[in-house]
């Protein structure tokens, strides 16, 4: 479902004098439907950077990236936006909404995307909420002023929103108690159970160990120093 | 069933090509092109004089470009705006486009009521049923949050957020296929902004309208573009995806933009 | 009376009125210009329809001059004895025995014939110009035929006081074209627009002639479910008990006490010498 090979990746910074960051070389994996794989390695060797260019928000530079077969490497941007909207999940560690647009209608926004009726979204909406036991009370609020942990939910209900054949997950249980990140790690598993392929970064070991079934390790993707 | 289907359409709802304006020796704006597909929101942002408003301008044919074509979908095909006859393009501009000004008062009727306001684009269209215009400025005003017991209000009344939404209401009761958006939350205060961002986002999704917005608020763009074009000195320096433009730009000048502004 | 020229208008200002008048009757309610001349008494006092009247006038013509109706007015007497001055020309106040009518603010009741022409005095010619100040945007929505504007007009009229509230110079479409202010005549006439009489509007100060030859077809501006009403006020004349003519109300002492009479002073006179009789007169009788 997600197919990477051979990816690389370097960033110019063209107002520090051009300089030239190489971040990934040789980036190759596959992730089949059904399957949870974890991205591995130490901090800033590029795990979210690959996750980014297969989300199409960073551009790649070498290889191949493709999704369910469509090519994100080399895709103009309506088939990106296509692509997200009906294939590809991603749940990021950051959530960026509009300004106090209430928690519901943010989960909702990407069934309402897909076509869903207003109601019929609103009601799956108010369902993840209430899994990911976010009160009640912080429905109709706008989640820009929540707590970490619980944007953090607002963020997963909204990745989860949409039965995407492809996810990515940046870091999902991060800030959450132990309770709540076993309901995510539920939600990993009826995902797989129903045959998305998901691509994760877990630094708690055990989240990963619980539902990866196995490990690519970014640290064979460093490009050489020339 | 709670979806349904939502075709994908093989021809773009607008085709812009190699569209140039000069001012003399100046550049306005040059050799700009792109196509824009039903359903997209696509940004256009620089610092002032990049040419992002000569563009503007050009594409809703309050300007004539030097050179260029500004191809719509009419019907299936796409004609050249450009070269329509001044009465088919007048008339486009109050059926299938429309125009929202940065600048309330530039859009409005000042000195009609807000009812009226809306109205006016059913009645240049033929509406001559009060009942049924007066029903659909009701609906329409409502859409916006304006309340009710406004409605026989001047504009001259409304702060300015509710002037804005008016506009917008004013522009959207003939449900056009097509809105430019001038820096539609420019001069706004942030809380009334947040606000007219979500109408805009809620709008287009459920109107199914294509946009081209231009400001030079890398956030406004960021929560309501789904593509984004950067200009500078007249011309297209960037575009692709909004947020891969924003988090990883490739331009020099793009890198300059996004990291001049703070961050909240 | 020598020293002028027939009609006062030297001959060939007259042909370039009657070129614009000409122009006029054959594209009906479109405003044409044309240059308007200094005439010896000030703009707004129907300065439009004197010159178009001066290049209508031929020595065998009956004039009639009338403002709001009445022939004894000033404005009326002035002009009537302007070109009595510099015309020649024979006058009355009966409608069916003149020739050429100027008119200001009414239509006269007795119907017009075929052969009769009737003279507006014009202030604004423009019906757009309320709504929009611009006049190179307004020509351009009469070239284009964009009149959804002057439905604005008449639905601010109904949202503000539950009906059409405009009761005079009330917007029509001529022949399905264009949208012409008929002058502010009161909209009790504009049913009388449609006439045998050829009409001709003369607008001095802003230097427009328009037109409609006889039997136009004029149509006054309404909303389906507020449909044009040419109200009248619900009395008798006090002086000839006419119920089908437009009333002048006169406040006739102190207290308030008020009548009604025909703003049309002839037909009012004509019913008279008829023997009909108002409330007035039966109770002076």
């Amino acid at each position: 479902m997600i197919v990477c090979e051979n990816v690389a990746k370097r960033f110019t910074l063209h107002n520090q004098g051009g300089a030239v960051l190489p971040v990934l070389s040789g980036a190759s994996l596959r992730v089949a439907p059904g399957e949870c794989v974890a991205l591995t390695g130490a901090s800033g060797v590029g795990k979210s950077t690959l996750m980014r260019m297969i989300h199409g928000n960073y551009l790649t530079e070498g290889g191949r990236i493709t999704v369910g077969g469509v090519d994100v490497s080399g895709a103009d941007p309506r088939t990106v936006l296509r692509l997200r909207r009906e294939r590809l999940g991603y749940v990021s560690q950051f959530l960026r909404v509009v300004p106090r647009v209430p928690a519901r209608d943010v989960v909702a926004e990407p069934l309402l995307a897909v076509g869903w009726v207003r109601d019929a979204a609103l009601a799956r909406a108010e369902a993840l909420l209430a899994r990911l036991n976010l009160p009640r009370a912080l429905w109709d609020l706008g989640p820009s002023t929540f707590s970490g942990g619980e944007q953090q939910r607002v963020n997963i209900a909204r990745g989860f929103a949409h039965d995407y054949p492809a996810l990515l997950l940046d870091e999902p249980t991060a800030s959450l108690d132990a309770a709540n990140r076993a309901v995510v790690l539920d939600m990993i598993r009826e995902a797989k159970a129903r045959g998305a392929a998901i691509l994760g970064i877990f630094h708690d070991a055990t989240a990963r160990d619980a539902v990866c079934d196995r490990c690519v390790d970014m640290g064979a993707f460093r490009p050489q120093p020339a | 069933m709670n979806m349904h289907a939502t075709p994908t359409p093989d021809t773009p709802l607008l085709s812009v090509r190699g569209l140039t304006r000069t001012y003399g020796a100046r550049i306005g704006c040059a050799d700009v092109s792109f196509d824009l597909w039903p359903g997209e929101v696509m940004g256009i942002v620089g610092e002032s004089g990049s040419g992002k408003s000569t563009l503007l301008s050009c594409m809703a044919g309050h300007l004539v470009p030097d050179t260029g074509e500004v191809l719509f979908d009419m019907g299936g095909t796409l004609r050249d705006t450009l070269t329509l006859s001044e009465p088919d393009r007048r008339r486009l501009g109050r059926t299938d486009w429309a125009f929202v000004h940065q600048h309330a008062r530039d859009g409005l009727r000042m000195g009609v009521s807000a009812g009226g306001n809306v109205g006016e684009r059913l009645m240049a269209v033929g509406a001559r049923h009060y009942g049924d215009i007066r029903a659909r400025a009701a609906d329409w005003l409502d859409r916006v949050e304006i309340a009710a017991d406004r409605m026989d209000d001047r504009p001259t009344a409304f702060s300015g957020g509710m002037q804005q939404r008016l506009q917008i209401a004013r522009n959207l009761v003939t449900g056009p296929r097509l809105v430019f958006m001038d820096e539609p939350t420019g001069g706004l205060d942030v809380s009334v902004q947040a606000r007219l961002l979500d109408l805009l986002r809620g709008l287009v999704r459920e109107m199914g309208l294509s946009a081209i917005i231009v400001t030079h608020d890398l956030a406004v763009v960021r929560l309501l573009a789904d593509r984004l074009m950067v200009m500078k000195d007249g011309r297209v320096v960037e575009q692709g995806l909004t947020d891969q433009v924003l988090d990883d730009p490739q331009h020099g000048y793009t890198q300059l933009l996004v990291s001049s502004v703070l961050q909240v | 009376m020598t020293d002028y020229n027939f009609a006062y208008l030297d001959e060939q200002t007259k042909r370039m009125i009657r070129r614009a008048i000409l122009k006029a009757l054959a594209i009906p309610g479109y405003q044409v210009p044309f240059a308007s001349r200094e005439m010896p008494m000030p703009y707004g006092w129907g300065t439009g329809g004197v010159q178009v009247m001066a290049a209508t006038l031929v020595p065998e013509d009956t004039l009639k001059v009338i403002d709001q109706g009445a022939d004894d007015t000033t404005n009326a007497v002035s002009i009537r004895s302007f070109f009595e001055r510099t015309a020649g020309v024979a006058v009355t106040e009966a409608t069916a025995e003149a020739t050429v009518i100027q008119t200001r603010h009414r239509i006269p009741e007795t119907p017009l014939t075929e052969g009769q022409i009737l003279v507006y005095q014009v202030p604004i010619p423009e019906p757009l110009r309320f709504l929009e100040p611009r006049e190179t945007e307004t020509r351009k929505m009469h070239a284009l035929e964009e009149y959804g504007l002057m439905h604005v007009k008449l639905y601010e009229d109904i949202a503000r006081h539950g009906t059409i509230a405009t009761a005079y110079a009330y917007p029509v479409k001529v022949e399905g074209r264009y949208v012409m202010d008929p002058s502010p005549i009161p909209k009790f006439d504009n049913p009388k627009l449609d006439s045998a009489a050829i009409q001709l509007f003369g607008a001095g100060r802003e230097q427009r002639i328009y037109a409609l030859p006889p039997h136009t077809r004029v149509v006054s501006l309404d909303f389906e479910d507020h449909p044009f009403d040419p109200s009248r006020a619900d009395h008798p004349c006090a002086l000839c008990g006419a119920t089908d003519s437009y009333l002048d109300e006169v406040i006739t002492d102190d207290a308030g006490t008020r009548m009604f009479l025909c703003s049309d002073t002839d037909y009012c006179a004509g019913r008279q010498a008829a023997g009909h009789m108002g409330a007035a007169q039966a109770g002076a009788a």
